[in-house]
């Protein structure tokens, strides 16, 4: 993270603000104005539209996205707010090209989604949780995708496709990352 | 997008900040933003600047000052969670921060945050209110130290002076072997706000006695509210269940209770009653067991399923 120097006494008028983020590991400077969402300007301005825009106040947490790896509402903070820091999109976990990240793979194979749209969303919670264990109990698969909603599955397929991609990060020894 | 357009200023200080908002009547504080910015959404707050002290050094903290715990106001929720002194000095905290919404909100809201929101419902003004946490406030004229239960003034309203910056949280550290903590809460949905919740301290002697014991309720009330009179009415007995429900029932028989679609204010004055009674007894068998950090160590991040099974 980076701190402005002492007595900077920085005011940026609504006009526009530069900010400089890493996104999926690549570093991007984009121009916003202060009230313009960190969700509206990954989607906007990046150009990424894997965070969805649900609620837009902070309920329902499709638009997850992992801040220096650690899961957070992209509409709960502002753009201006994460100058300086590491930001990890859906698009950002696939391994290469045309390819699945193995949680996602396992999204896939366990029906863990149907319409979609909180997909990224719950990935992604599911992603910082495997990255701190890949032993986690069902207790803690569930209390990790408990600020996520979805209203097709009924969550049954989600916990089952994060469990199996544990299970099989772990067989592989490896992470969430690869 | 949704917000009205506003200023964003950045200080490198608390001076710079109290400065900041000095010279903007409109402008508000940016902390964590997890309350703030829903409001912001649906334009409930149209402030013309907001003034960002998440990134000043001095506001994130978290120091042993022998008999406080000092919690710097930008601290982030998710940061003392994981704190091992916070687990040691402050352990209500400790126990109440997993019910503060959910982790991505924890991971930047903050302490302070939560404190200056005001929100009746919320949790970490439970605990500040329960034991007698001393808020520290900047303004443009110097710093004063104000008691956690004269800052709530009802809901979302706050004794923050006009332009002052909450900078810490002084938890009193409570010392001696059998101390023990208890938190619960009932709401309506995991992670939603409280209808009502309760916290409780107790410190037992060497005969299972109770030497100190601090409990409060939130959600129920405009204010958390320190039940004093059951703490008063408590002490030096052994805690027993019948003991605490009597002691605990006259405390809440005369408060004035919320009430909206969720819940009547009967039903909050019950539950409210209730959840104290069991987080006494939660706080007296942790006590009574050595204290809870071990067992908090051990049960890591399924304190809170045990927790809320335990209030349904």
């Amino acid at each position: 993270m980076r701190v402005w120097p002492e007595a900077s006494m920085r005011v940026w008028p609504e006009a526009s603000m530069r900010v400089e983020l890493a996104v999926n590991g690549r570093s991007i400077a984009v121009e916003v104005e202060p009230r313009t969402t960190l969700l509206g300007c990954i989607r906007d301005d990046v150009g990424l539209k894997g965070a969805h825009a649900g609620c837009e106040h902070g309920v329902c947490g499709a638009c997850t996205i992992l801040l220096d790896g650690e899961p957070v509402r992209s509409c709960l903070m502002l753009a201006v707010q994460a100058d300086g820091h590491a930001i990890t999109t859906i698009e950002g976990l696939s391994p290469g090209p045309g390819e699945l990240s193995v949680l996602q793979d396992a999204f896939c194979e366990t029906h863990g989604l149907q319409c979609g749209y909180c997909t990224p969303g719950m990935i992604l919670a599911a992603h910082a949780l495997l990255a701190r264990t890949l032993t986690p109990t069902r207790a803690d698969i569930v209390e990790a995708i408990s600020a996520n909603l979805c209203r097709c599955t009924g969550y049954g397929q989600i916990v089952e496709a994060i469990a199996l991609a544990a299970e099989r990060l772990r067989a592989a020894n490896k992470g969430p990352g690869g | 997008m949704k917000p009205v357009a506003f200023d964003y200023a950045r200080p490198a200080s608390v001076r710079e900040a109290c400065a900041m908002l000095a010279d903007d009547a409109d402008a508000r504080i940016l902390a964590g933003g997890q309350s703030l910015i829903p409001m912001l959404a649906m334009r409930l707050a149209r402030p013309s600047r907001l003034v960002d002290i998440a990134r000043i050094p001095e506001l994130s903290h978290i120091e042993d000052a022998g008999t406080h715990l000092a919690v710097g106001a930008a601290t982030r929720q998710a940061i003392a969670e994981r704190d091992p002194l916070v687990a040691r000095k402050a352990p209500l905290l400790a126990k109440a921060l997993p019910w503060v919404g959910h982790a991505p909100t924890r991971n930047r809201g903050t302490v302070g945050g939560s404190i200056a929101n005001g929100d009746p419902a919320a949790e970490i003004p439970l605990v500040a209110v329960t034991l007698e946490a001393t808020l520290v406030v900047a303004t443009t004229q110097g710093t004063r130290e104000l008691a956690a239960a004269a800052f709530h003034l009802g809901p979302m309203l706050t004794a923050l002076p006009e332009g002052g910056v909450l900078t810490a949280v002084r938890f009193p550290v409570w010392t001696g072997e059998r101390i023990g903590t208890g938190f619960q809460e009932v709401a309506a949905r995991r992670s939603d706000f409280a209808l009502a919740a309760a916290a409780a301290q107790v410190a037992l002697d060497g005969q299972g006695r109770c030497i100190a014991l601090a409990v409060g309720i939130g959600g129920a009330c405009a204010t958390p509210v320190r039940l004093d009179a059951a703490g008063a009415a408590l002490i030096g007995r052994p805690l027993e269940e019948a003991a605490v429900r009597e002691a605990v029932e006259a405390a809440t028989a005369g408060l004035e209770t919320l009430r909206d679609h969720h819940a009547s204010a009967a039903y909050r004055r019950r539950v409210a009653a209730t959840l104290a009674r069991r987080a006494i007894l939660e706080a007296r068998d942790e006590a009574a067991a050595g204290g809870g950090l071990n067992a908090r160590l051990a049960g890591g991040q399924h304190a809170r399923l045990a927790g809320g099974q335990h209030a349904r």
